[in-house]
């Protein structure tokens, strides 16, 4: 199936490209891009971009998909629905399912069953530790294997020390790469909200900067150690994204996210105990926020995220501190990174490297970019056209997001996934 | 600024007229002092011979107490009896929470046996938040909600009788300088008497604690800070007390109840540094040698028997404003 990408802009951040000409693509794999067709080519779909922005199919460094364990919350039909029609053509799920991801079998499951044509290519994280209970390491080269391209913890921290060096030691050794929360667990106990001005006044219990921060120079600290690839997921602070880069002006090869969500919110967003607002690190402060922006667009921040995390209404129709944790998030990746942009004048090519290039070279994966040859992963989307989040719009079966109710920019016209076109949103 | 957060103070209709009562936070003070004035008359009715009027006579308030209290469940009763109001009383966490039933479907549940008024008390700050906007959005808005004490949050109705006593003993409250002494992290009452006091233009709140039990961010809420008890009582019109809980020790925020008290207790050698005729306060249970010594608390200064009476007149005012009668 030979596809023509017809009339768009093309945005190649890895390839600094940015200029409008076609697209051609055959048996699933990119040919080229150019104002004609290569030779003996011919198309048997034309898709037109005209007015729109082609460009590599985004990557999720954190999407949950709620299989295997979470069936009621989420399915993998669902999820995947909404990872197309939100331009995410590639993810990594956090092994935070029931049972865990900690055993090749249910790595191998997951990545099997996520083998349709129209779904997103899916890499599990794997476990770092046996249930994630902080104590056991997990079968790591046996779940790489697998298909895990990371081990983490989701959201549940190692508390010992010791458990930690020696898991960052033993992924060291086969050069895996390990993705870590930085929360220290004491300090963010029965915590629900950043510890500040809000949480005094809505009576909500805090979690300091503090409990980022001390977990973050622990997991620094043993990173140099170790020499392991340390990917830092969630940072939620401005005096984290200091850490971080005063480790890497010593020294240190780390690399870091933050979720989407985190960009454009902060405590005052919770509101009149928004449940949606129930997020895991907390939205801090007005100043955090706008650290993380200005971190994110000159690359202190490597990448971002959705940190997709689909909850079912009765998860959240509870009193702020009882809901559950999380927003969904797969279908929102691309607007809110848009939003971020156009508010902070950041050029279209830098906002794009930070949910392609940017997520490919951290998940350690050959995608994220147009070069010919690699597969036909591709997201059209109209730059002038406006998502508008309402429960009816969002294809993932969680509602769950503070965002609802507003109009972001960007929609997805085409997503293609290995050159098949996984969503249309035209028809 | 915010993105997504409404301004909108769910507890107002779009005239600005009070619809619940959830918070002290946010109240005009016109509606403040509208609630203090109606509430005087119905102090009067207390001395009657007959303590009953018939401003609520078929209406059904209930009592949803997912948190024990014997004293304040009391005197919404007592409250809505004197307004001839059927009261229904339902201690939840004996009943249907324990079933695994939600609050909303409880809500819903009670909301379809024709009540008036929801009398909520619960552990999770911002329960009846939710209450409200769930019965907004399922198109019961005649039914008013009363906060009758959210996790940390907050207790206006008992902020309230504190600014009635305030006023009936100091009447200006804006010559006034009061001091809140004690466990202000995990006190409701401490966060509904600050927006009162705040609201009604007192010149100056203090707050008197320990760092570990004062929230970070407090002086925002327009206090002054004092961690030295000495210091924070020199000059003050109104000590109000707040209760130490035990499990306080626990959790590392304190040593000991006698170091409490050492420090933290309202002796009459402290309370000689507030002015003379300072009153003192306190929302009970009192743990007498904890927070307060009994010679303060029994003392000619000590104004919280008084509180108790006021508070019923204060909850009939704000059930028969809430009710439109």
């Amino acid at each position: 199936m030979n596809i023509h990408i017809r009339g768009g802009r093309l945005i190649d951040p890895a390839n600094g490209m940015d200029k409008h000409t076609d697209l051609f693509i055959a048996e699933g794999k990119i040919v080229g891009a150019g104002d004609t067709a290569p030779e003996r080519f011919t198309a048997h779909t034309v898709l037109d971009a005209t007015g729109c922005i082609v460009c590599p199919g985004l990557i999720d460094l954190s999407a949950r998909l709620r299989e295997p364990g979470f069936e009621y919350k989420a399915t993998l039909e669902s999820e995947m629905a909404a990872a197309a029609a939100g331009g995410v053509t590639r993810l990594a799920c956090p092994p935070d399912t029931d049972p865990v991801l900690d055993e090749p079998g249910l790595v191998e499951m997951l990545t099997h069953r996520a083998r349709l044509p129209e779904f997103a290519h899916v890499h599990p994280i794997g476990a770092l530790t046996v249930q994630l209970g902080g104590k056991k390491l997990t079968e790591m080269a046996e779940l790489a294997e697998a298909g895990c391209v990371a081990f983490g913890q989701a959201n549940q921290a190692i508390v010992d020390t010791q458990v930690l060096l020696h898991a960052m030691n033993y992924a060291a050794t086969f050069d895996f790469p390990v993705w870590l929360q930085a929360q220290d667990p004491f300090l963010a106990q029965q915590g629900v909200a950043h510890d500040g001005e809000v949480a005094a006044r809505l009576g909500l219990a805090g979690i300091p900067v503090a409990a980022e921060t001390i977990a973050l120079a622990t997991l620094l600290q043993l990173a140099r150690e170790t020499g392991v690839r340390l990917h830092v997921t969630r940072i939620s602070s401005a005096a984290g994204i200091d850490m971080i880069v005063a480790a890497r002006a010593a020294g240190i090869a780390v690399t870091c996210d933050t979720a989407v969500h985190y960009l454009h919110l902060c405590d005052h967003d919770i509101g009149f105990f928004n449940p949606h607002a129930r997020l895991d690190p907390p939205l801090r402060a007005q100043r955090d926020r706008d650290a993380l922006r200005s971190g994110l667009a000159s690359g202190a921040i490597t990448a971002v995220c959705s940190d997709h995390t689909p909850v079912d209404d009765d998860g959240k129709q509870k009193p702020f501190s009882e809901a559950e944790i999380g927003a969904t998030g797969l279908e929102l990746l691309l607007p809110l990174t848009l939003k971020w942009a156009q508010e902070m004048q950041v050029p279209l090519l830098t906002a794009l490297a930070r949910i392609t290039s940017d997520p490919a070279r951290i998940m350690g994966v050959n995608a994220g970019r147009l070069d010919a040859g690699l597969p036909a992963d591709i997201c059209v989307l109209d730059p002038s056209a406006d998502f508008h989040v309402t429960r009816k719009n969002l294809k993932s079966q969680g509602k769950n997001t503070p965002f609802l109710g507003l109009a972001l920019p960007g929609r997805v016209r085409y997503t293609l996934i290995d050159g098949y076109l996984a969503y249309n949103g035209t028809s | 600024m915010t993105l997504t957060s409404t301004n909108r103070n769910p507890q107002l209709n779009s005239h600005g007229e009070l619809t619940h009562l959830l918070s002290t936070e946010g109240l005009p003070h016109e509606v403040l002092t509208r609630i203090l004035d109606t509430a005087a008359p119905f102090a009067a009715v207390a001395e009657r011979e007959v303590k009953k009027v018939p401003l609520l006579r078929g209406k059904s308030v209930f009592n949803l107490f997912f948190e024990n209290s014997t004293r304040t469940r009391t005197t919404f009763e007592i409250a809505a009896k004197r307004l001839s109001a059927d009261v229904i009383n339902l201690n939840i966490n004996t009943s249907s929470a324990s079933k695994g039933e939600t609050l909303l479907d409880t809500a819903d549940n009670l909301a379809a046996m024709q009540a008036d008024m929801f009398v909520v008390r619960h552990a999770a700050s911002g329960a009846p938040y939710l209450i409200a906007q769930h019965l907004a959005t399922t198109g019961q808005n005649h039914i008013h909600i009363i906060n009758a004490g959210d996790g940390r949050h907050a207790h206006p109705t008992q902020g309230l009788l504190d600014m009635y006593t305030i006023r009936h003993y100091k009447q200006d409250l804006t010559q006034l300088t009061v001091a809140i002494v004690g466990d202000v992290l995990h006190s409701r009452v401490a966060r509904s008497q600050i927006h009162a006091l705040t609201t009604l233009g007192v010149p100056e709140v203090r707050v008197i604690a320990p760092k570990t039990l004062l929230p970070s961010g407090i002086e925002r809420l327009g206090v002054r800070v004092f961690n030295d008890m000495k210091e924070g009582l020199r000059g003050v019109d109104v000590v109000m007390m707040l209760r130490l809980q035990n499990e306080r020790m626990q959790s590392a925020l304190l040593p000991s109840a006698q170091e409490y008290f050492k420090s933290y207790g309202l002796t009459m050698d402290k309370l000689a540094l507030a002015k003379p005729d300072a009153i003192v306060m306190h929302p009970g249970p009192m743990n007498r040698g904890v927070e307060i010594e009994s010679a303060v608390a029994d003392g000619s200064q000590a104004v919280i028997l008084p509180q108790v009476t006021f508070g019923i007149a204060v909850r009939m005012a704000v059930m028969t404003m809430l009710a439109g009668a």
